[in-house]
């Protein structure tokens, strides 16, 4: 049995606020919790099958060349190398995600310094690790771009767009800013390197992989070897972090199918850290301008937001820097413009909220400085400009919270303290700030299926190669399906990751728990159906709660109602609802610092995230996707930063050692507020995403707040110390 | 990791016997497995010292410490003798690295433990103190963790030792056991040589010697402090740090003993700024004669060049502190 | 080489390499993946477990180097039908979101805890011949040899403070 929904109209009945089993929206702890404090969650390069051989890559020492030859006769004598692989096959860099196809391959042409050109096999992971290191490679090395503003800009026409005179609004206007700001490359940081365990049962291959978005990885990898997709299956039940790192088929993957063919067992292939940050994505490094412009009145005339961001060569992805601009803030006249330099440096790809995450951040710095020059509040400057429908389309606003959002957070925060001139508070050598921005990201539904079970006994499974990256998918499956079959959470089963179960829509995008959670609303609501129909009663007039069914005066268990099991897939697709109004999450950010008047160094004292992303399906764990969000904008605001080396582009600083993701010290108690809200648009579960929302713009309250700590705007991310330090006055 | 033969030293004679031979000595293995699995370094014998009887911290007759080489960093820490008669020793142990590694490593291990520069992680690049010869990738590269003091145009690594630099300014020894010559007693400050146009010589160690022991002299008069400036709040190695013991009397500096991490190869310290300051009444103006003595020879590499400032600015915070009222 | 390795109370014999790490020890050939590898450099905690109740990385050191010693991995702290009060703490705080970090943090934070009660100074204790008192600031300074990206960091504090009660 099937359930079908075409997103094409708003739902407005509000099933989950019918419901009575009252599990939807709780704190609920995560059903994988025990499974994850005790080691016993199942990540991709554990369970290793017996026999199982272990592959290392060798990476490429230049940033573009060919490779001519590689000496795998000379590996192959050294105790326990059982093959030496390299060839067309071998994928340049990670797919782009969802791509569905395989990306570039092949290891002769060498695009990056990094790129993985050979796996080495062994019997242990020791020999290979040391065959790999012994490899001896002939290439013929080529002069490639490595710098961005050396390579020049392209400038695709189809992602540049004006309305108005921007120029002529800058001229008329009675205050301008016209600033520019860089971003630094980023790298997700997932805890869990990639890794793929790959086992061949004659034609049929199963591969074990950390990965996002198994629904499109299984055709990525099949036809990245050139087999049927019917014959690959990808298990991914526990995924050690993504932040789209993940999402598409990643060269281990490819490399370990591969060699577990050639060797004839299965293969387990797992990056080092360092080839992580080489060999899978970045985030774009950009360099941002922005012109804003006002009336006297404080009212934005026009915004100009202009990005120049860089890839590969033959690369599709483009962060795209400015998805939000066209929509945060009112203004008549606007330039958006993109640029992207193709150079020899890793691929660049998604991390977490590819778009706003940077440039809602550089934007909402534009604004500070704004209100800053017009002596007006930056939250005040904020709420005269917000539109009441998408200032370039047209098109009304599904929902709109960004002022609920930002009145809530200034009188939580206490933001009538914050003294507007700049270093007017101060602690000992300590300068202290408050900084605020607004935060918003687009809203997607994503096609999505799921199988749900329901079993005479009470019990039901839900099926579906969604996958939980941390995100609480487990979790909040669990509580819709729950809610709308009356069932207690320990009754619901929830199987994750699999791609012989229903594909779901990955996640990525902040979309899964929204998508994958309304094809299991939409499979329960059949359900509800079926039962109805066994009782000769409309759906609508029975209840579901622990097990039981309530219709009229009368109750009954499940078990009585039904002699064997209901099962149905659910499954949904975006329609006109995302086409005919626009969609986004809004909120707000607050941040506290203390800088250092001698040092520079900043500490964050206090921060707070209010966001609203419609219905919230699991207090704790969305909660918790915001912390993560907000400790991101704290590690982009202060300390992280890909380090290119000028002359071959390669990742100097290729380990957590020197990449600095921020640690527990760095981050205080975080304040998360989460607003009621429903977005009829969004889906029938009136829930939208909240992976992504809580790192966009959270940096720039933080460098808004050294700002008004200090006097300094640092406009070159991350705002380490010595670019503090080189405005603060001579005497601390 | 290339494959090497593993053994157990009996006692401390057979590990400098061993070592004469070639071998490489383990004890915490923090940094030496660290190098060896990237293949930075690649010893054919390992000789494991962890079960030596050099655990131990011992009063001296004279007040002072002697510390066996294993002593972890987090016993010295965490040491209630060395906590208030050396609390600078402790600061500085306990700003380094995290729970975990104090645990492991070792006071003879963070002694000679090696640079953190990027390019000498990376076999893939040139680095005369990996490969004489190859050239220096820092220079003209990134740079931004490297050397303002003592280097040369081979070679702008740091030391990143932040226990290094307390023991440097408590005028710490080392104790030396030699295959050849019996024990031997240097200044912690002769352990460590520039790198001149050897940089791959980082030490004056020679073939079959061990340390042994770390002296420290009796506790100094006055008061002591660790100020370590880094990225992170935690975890992470400094941009520069200094170590200060400073005895202030009757409104005069007494004695001031200064080090400095986080700047040169090795933990730094120049007489000439200690006596520069001693005898002299405390005031912005001596610290600024004293930072320009110190920095006199210093040169950025351009993403390091914010060193020379910040050292600046946070040697005249630290000396206002250590002499900042009675001096106590 | 052989070494015999008392991992929780239990001796395993190992046949291996002289190369092979604790932590790969563990992983590769003992199927004990509760330790998890995020970065095989001492740069992240994930791999944390108890050397004779002490808190180490098992990456950075070598099998053969443990015999004798007693060793303590997550497998050994608690099991899914038996929870220690800080594996309980986690849950009900979110002290974890993809959860490949939470052997290490839990490791890290049990021995954590022990190191607090002997009196030991951290970076933040301001007089370091006193015994601190168990702050926020303290447990996120002790905890920062472990990360998280998905930065569940308050709800680790949130959750070690309500064990550090507990068990106090």
């Amino acid at each position: 049995m099937t359930a079908y929904l075409k997103m094409d109209e708003p739902d407005h009945r509000r099933r989950l606020d019918e419901t009575v089993q009252g599990i939807i929206g709780t704190a609920m702890d995560r059903p994988d919790g025990a499974a994850k404090v005790t080691g016993t969650a199942i990540y991709a390069h554990e369970d290793q099958p017996k026999g199982m051989a272990h592959g290392v890559f060798a990476r490429a020492p230049v940033a573009k060349g060919t490779l001519t030859r590689i000496d795998g006769e000379k590996l192959r004598a050294l105790p326990g190398v059982l093959a030496v692989l390299s060839g067309p096959k071998f994928l340049r860099n990670p797919a782009q995600g969802g791509a569905n196809e395989a990306p570039v391959q092949g290891s002769e042409t060498i695009a990056y310094l990094g790129q993985p050109i050979a796996l080495v096999v062994a019997e242990t992971f020791e020999q290979a690790r040391h065959a790999a290191h012994m490899l001896e490679m002939e290439i013929t090395s080529e002069d490639g771009l490595i710098n961005p503003e050396d390579a020049g800009y392209e400038t695709p026409e189809d992602q540049q767009d004006s309305q108005g005179d921007l120029e002529q609004a800058m001229r008329d206007a009675a205050r301008s800013v016209d600033v520019t700001y860089t971003t630094p490359s980023h790298n997700s940081g997932a805890m869990e390197p990639h890794a793929s365990i790959a086992a061949w049962d004659g034609d049929r291959l199963t591969l074990r992989g950390s990965y996002q978005m198994p629904n499109y990885n299984q055709y990525e990898l099949a036809d990245s070897l050139g087999v049927e997709p019917e014959n690959v299956r990808i298990l991914a039940p526990f995924v050690g972090g993504g932040f789209g790192s993940k999402l598409g088929i990643a060269p281990e993957a490819v490399a370990a199918a591969l060699a577990a063919r050639e060797v004839g067992r299965p293969v387990g292939v797992a990056l080092t850290r360092q080839q992580v940050f080489e060999a899978t994505m970045r985030r774009s490094e950009s360099r941002q301008r922005v012109r804003l412009c006002v009336d006297s009145e404080g009212r934005l005339t026009g915004i100009g937001h202009e990005a120049y961001v860089s890839n590969l060569p033959d690369e599709e992805f483009s962060e795209p820097v400015t998805q939000a601009t066209p929509f945060l803030y009112a203004g008549a006249h606007r330039v958006i413009g993109h640029h992207i330099a193709r150079v020899h440096r890793t691929c660049a790809g998604s991390v977490r909220a590819p778009g706003e995450s940077i440039g809602v951040t550089v934007l909402e710095n534009a604004m500070d400085e704004l209100a800053h020059d017009l002596k007006i509040d930056p939250i005040e400057l904020r709420l005269k400009n917000i539109p009441d429908k998408n200032p370039t389309s047209g098109l009304p606003f599904s929902s709109h919270t960004l002022a609920q959002a930002l009145k809530t957070g200034r009188d939580r925060f206490g933001w009538d303290q914050r003294n507007p001139e700049p270093r007017s508070r101060r602690e000992g050598e300590w300068l202290l700030g408050m900084g605020m921005a607004s935060a918003v990201r687009v809203n997607i539904l994503s096609e999505a299926r799921a199988r749900v079970t329901l079993s005479p006994g009470g019990t039901a499974l839900v099926e579906t190669d969604m996958t939980d990256i941390g995100t609480g998918t487990y979790a909040i499956l669990t509580q819709i399906c729950g809610e709308m079959l009356g069932l207690a959470g320990d009754k619901v089963i929830v199987s994750l990751g699999d791609t012989d179960h229903p594909h779901g829509p990955g996640s990525g995008g902040s979309w899964g728990a929204a998508s994958s959670g309304t094809a299991v609303f939409l499979a329960c609501q059949k359900i509800r159906a079926e039962v109805a129909k066994k009782l000769d009663a409309d759906e609508a007039d029975l209840t579901f709660k622990d097990g039981t069914i309530i219709y009229g005066n009368r109750q009954a268990p499940l078990s009585d109602l039904i002699d064997q099991e209901i099962a149905v897939e659910g499954h949904v697709e975006p329609g006109k609802t995302s086409d005919e109004v626009t969609q986004a999450t809004y909120g707000a950010h607050f941040a506290e610092v203390a800088v250092n008047a001698v040092t520079g160094e900043t500490r964050v004292r206090r921060m707070l995230g209010v966001f609203a992303a419609g219905r919230i399906l699991n207090a704790k764990t969305a909660r918790s996707q915001c912390l993560g969000g907000m400790t991101f904008g704290i590690g982009m605001a202060l300390t992280e930063e890909i380090a290119h080396d000028p002359r071959d582009g390669h990742i100097v600083n290729h380990d957590f050692a020197e990449y600095h993701l921020p640690v527990n010290a760095d981050v205080p108690q975080l304040d998360v507020v989460l607003l009621e809200e429903r977005d009829d648009y969004a889906n029938p579960l009136q829930a939208k995403g909240i992976g992504e929302l809580g790192i966009c713009g959270a940096a720039a309250a933080i460098t808004n707040a050294i700002f008004n700590a200090t006097g300094v705007r640092v406009r070159d991310y991350p705002a380490t110390l010595d670019k503090v330090l080189a405005g603060l006055p001579q005497k601390a | 990791m290339r494959t090497f033969e593993y053994s157990r030293a009996a006692d401390p004679g057979e590990a400098a016997r061993f070592a004469h031979e070639g071998a490489t000595i383990i004890a915490g293995g923090t940094n030496l497995l660290d190098l060896m699995k990237l293949e930075v370094m690649a010893p054919d014998r390992l000789i494991d010292i962890n079960r030596l009887d050099l655990k131990w911290i011992e009063s001296t007759q004279d007040g002072g410490l002697r510390i066996g080489t294993l002593v972890s960093n987090s016993d010295l820490a965490a040491d209630m003798r060395v906590r208030e008669g050396w609390p600078v020793l402790s600061k500085a142990l306990l700003s380094g690295a995290t729970g975990q590694l104090r645990n492991k490593a070792t006071t003879g291990g963070n002694l000679l433990q090696r640079t953190r520069c990027y390019y000498f992680y990376d076999t893939d690049m040139p680095c005369n103190k990996r490969e004489p010869g190859s050239g220096c990738a820092a220079l003209g590269g990134f740079n931004r963790i490297h050397a303002i003091l003592g280097t040369s145009d081979q070679c702008i690594a740091t030391h990143p030792s932040d226990m290094a630099v307390a023991m440097r300014t408590l005028d710490a020894k080392v104790e030396i056991l030699s295959n050849e010559e019996g024990v031997r007693m240097i200044d912690l400050g002769d352990l460590y040589r520039l790198p001149g146009d050897t940089p791959h010589i980082e030490t004056t160690l020679k073939p079959g010697e061990m340390i042994t022991h770390v002296i420290l002299p009796p506790p100094l008069e006055g008061r002591q402090i660790y100020r370590k400036v880094r990225d992170r709040a935690s975890y992470a190695f400094a941009l520069v740090s200094i170590a200060a013991a400073v005895d202030v009397q009757d409104g005069k500096i007494a004695t001031a003993k200064l080090a400095f991490g986080g700047v040169g190869p090795c933990p730094w310290r120049m007489p000439q700024v200690e006596n520069l300051l001693t005898g002299q009444t405390p005031s912005a103006h001596l610290w600024e004669k004293a930072t320009d003595l110190l920095l006199e020879d210093a040169t950025g590499q351009g993403s390091n060049d914010f060193k020379i400032p910040l050292l600046r600015r946070t040697l005249a915070a630290v000396m206002d502190e250590a002499t900042r009222g009675d001096g106590k | 080489m052989q070494t015999q390795l008392k991992i929780n109370g239990t001796e395993h014999d190992l046949d291996h390499d002289p190369r092979v790490s604790l932590l790969d020890a563990l992983r590769n050939h003992l199927n004990l993946t509760g330790t998890k590898k995020g970065c095989d450099h001492g740069q992240c905690g994930a791999c944390t477990v108890l050397l004779n109740g002490r808190r180490i990385n098992s990456c950075l050191t070598l099998a053969c180097m443990h015999d004798g010693d007693e060793i303590t991995t997550i497998e050994g702290i608690g099991t899914p039908e038996e929870l220690s009060p800080l594996q309980t703490a986690f849950i009900e705080h979110d002290g974890f979101q993809c959860g490949y970090c939470t052997p290490g943090q839990i490791c890290s934070a049990t021995a954590m805890l022990e190191e607090a009660r002997q009196g030991w100074p951290s970076h933040v204790t301001v007089d370091v011949t006193t015994s601190p008192e168990l702050t926020d600031t303290e447990i996120a300074e002790r905890m920062s040899g472990n990360l998280c990206r998905c930065s569940a960091y308050p709800n680790i504090v949130d959750a070690i403070r309500q064990a550090a009660g507990k068990s106090a």
